[in-house]
């Protein structure tokens, strides 16, 4: 296990006071803090290589390009990916849009009599599978894809407890795609994707997971989530923001039609029709981002130096506190598995009488950062009949100091408001 | 700490609301929501004796959104739509003001307390919300000001 104080030393952010108090963070779940050795090795590829990669036959352009693919190398090998399967895009939001885009434009393609892969076509008939515990990320980019082709979105449910009720005959033979989030970022729940995975294949459907909230968080290996395509983001983990990563299948990577097309993607270019590059440059239109790249790459460097499974042992521990201080609090009620088991380090919650917004405005008084709101999953938030929660996130430098300020703050807000007395134990 | 935001005013407003689902007949209607929150608010407009206004509403959300629709409704229900306009222009004059207006308590009445709020810019929408909803349900119900004819024709 890692020092958690030797931990907060390498992040500047964490000394800060706001609103008069020490900083306590508890919202990396929507972005996580940044070390200065990540910070550093940007400044210092600015400073030292700086040059736009994959043209020019200048020294630094070729610095930047080595920068650029060096970093692409260190994402695959943290995922246990290979190299050429590994795209860099702007954030996880625009992988899932990628991938849908790669389905829409090979519809319109067929439907014009062009010759695309028939694994992504689809049309009236066919069915694109979610849950109801997806990041409108990861659903809106497939309401989307629907209207425009006639396929017919479904869905997995929610149990009270917060796990995926995986029925059958919500994947069946029309189903062309299943996208599942790998971690609820509302419910904190993790979900046995490997297992819809093989449910997608067996029908002869693909996948892909959202590991958003799983790769920053615990040891992934994308061949063991049996999908065939994950996206996440750099920014809630430890990276730059403007950097995320689309993993997939080689195979299928140099099948799908290309996103946003322009330099950099093509393979030949004459007036009235080019050829494209194979994966990943296909899906890398314009300069790229490399300093972030390569921001991201110290990243994960810097969590593979703690370990993931210390990362994750630490936060299982700091969510087990969590979930057991709330539990203490009379009026409390947590959104999402209150057991610790198959569970990360979300925990959203609700204090009776009193609105997420106020109990985030009082934590905020005593410095402590939290998320507040819908969680950009609004219809999880519907299924429990809650307008929104408060959620603690936490990371590797949290410690249960932490927890226990923003256990104080929820009292606080009970004290502030009178509800604490009107609440039955 | 919170005192500038949660001022005694917005407190009695939020923990006794007034003016909500007043009778009346309803001629405009608008439903408004925050979608970063999910607060939602209705505001009804109806019109009274005099073609003043008349306005009910419901509200779901957090104390500041509710408290900002109670003062809205008692300083609204009544008035003329003349009357109106600028107390609802000192209003949302005073939410955009950065904390940096010192608000006008012959206008705004209990409005005042929510001259804290335009300091923190997450809850600024929070107590614009309802005045959004009416200003809309206002033009559904053609119950705006007369437009000024001392113009320019």
């Amino acid at each position: 296990m890692f020092d958690v104080k030797k931990v907060r030393e390498d992040f500047p952010i964490l000394g800060r006071s706001v609103r008069g108090v020490p900083l306590v963070y508890l919202d990396s779940g929507a972005t996580s803090q940044k070390p200065f050795q990540v910070l550093d090795a940007e400044r210092h590829y600015y400073e030292n290589s700086n040059a736009a990669v994959h043209r020019g036959a200048h020294a630094l352009a070729e610095e930047a390009t080595d920068a650029y693919e060096s970093a692409r190398e260190t994402l695959a090998n943290f995922v246990g990916a290979e190299t050429s399967e590994i795209v860099f895009t702007k954030n996880a939001t625009e992988g899932i849009n990628l991938v849908a885009y790669a389905f829409s434009n090979a519809t319109d393609k067929a439907r014009h009599g062009l010759e695309v892969d028939p694994r992504f076509v689809v049309g009236p008939g066919d069915s694109i599978v979610v849950s109801e515990m997806e990041h409108h990320a990861n659903l809106i980019p497939w309401q989307e894809l629907c209207a425009k082709t006639g396929a017919t979105l479904r869905w997995f449910g929610v149990s009270d407890e917060g796990r995926l009720i995986l029925e059958p005959g919500v994947i069946d033979s029309s189903t062309k795609f299943v996208s599942v989030v790998h971690q609820s970022n509302l419910l904190g729940t993790i979900n046995p994707v490997k297992e819809i995975m093989d449910m997608a294949h067996a029908v002869g459907a693909l996948g892909m997971v959202d590991v958003c909230q799983s790769v920053p968080h615990m040891p992934v290996d994308v061949r063991e989530l049996g999908a065939d395509f994950a996206t996440w983001s750099g920014h809630k983990m430890l990276g730059p923001t403007g950097i995320g990563i689309l993993w997939g299948r080689n195979d299928l990577l140099n099948a799908m039609p290309p996103f946003l097309t322009g330099g950099s993607m093509i393979e030949m270019v004459n007036m009235d029709h080019s050829t494209y590059a194979p994966a990943p440059q296909r899906f890398e239109a314009g300069v790229p981002m490399v300093a972030q790249a390569v921001g991201l790459a110290r990243a994960c460097d810097y969590l593979t130096d703690l370990g993931m499974h210390n990362v994750f042992e630490h936060e299982r521990e700091l969510t087990a506190y969590t979930l057991a201080e709330l539990a203490k609090v009379d009026g409390v009620r947590v959104i999402g598995p209150t057991d610790n088991s198959e569970r990360g380090s979300a925990v959203s919650f609700v204090v009776e009488g009193i609105h997420p917004h106020d109990v985030g405005h009082m934590m905020d008084a005593q410095g402590v950062a939290v998320r507040v709101g819908h969680h950009c999953c609004w219809p999880t938030c519907k299924r429990f009949d809650v307008p929104a929660t408060t959620r603690i996130t936490t990371y590797i430098y949290n410690d249960k100091a932490d927890i226990d300020q923003a256990i104080a703050g929820i009292k606080d807000a009970q004290a502030f408001f009178g509800t604490s007395s009107k609440v039955s134990a | 700490m919170s005192e500038d935001l949660y001022q005694e005013i917005i407190l009695d407003h939020y923990k006794n609301p007034r003016g909500k689902s007043v009778f009346m007949t309803s001629l405009g209607e608008s439903h408004q929501v925050n979608p970063t929150c999910g607060d939602e608010v209705t505001v009804h407009v109806g019109s009274g004796p005099d073609g003043t206004i008349q306005v009910s509403y419901e509200c779901q959300g957090c104390s500041i959104s509710q408290a900002s629709a109670s003062v809205m409704s008692e300083l609204i229900n009544g008035k003329t739509p003349e009357e109106a306009a600028p107390i609802q222009a000192a209003f949302i004059e005073l939410m955009q003001s950065k904390g940096k207006l010192e608000p006008d308590e012959e206008v705004l009445e209990d409005g005042i307390a929510f001259a804290g709020v335009s300091k923190y810019p997450a809850r600024i929408k929070c107590a614009l919300i309802s005045w959004m909803a009416l200003a809309d349900a206002q033009i559904r119900a053609q119950l705006t000001p007369a437009p000024n004819n001392s113009g320019t024709d």
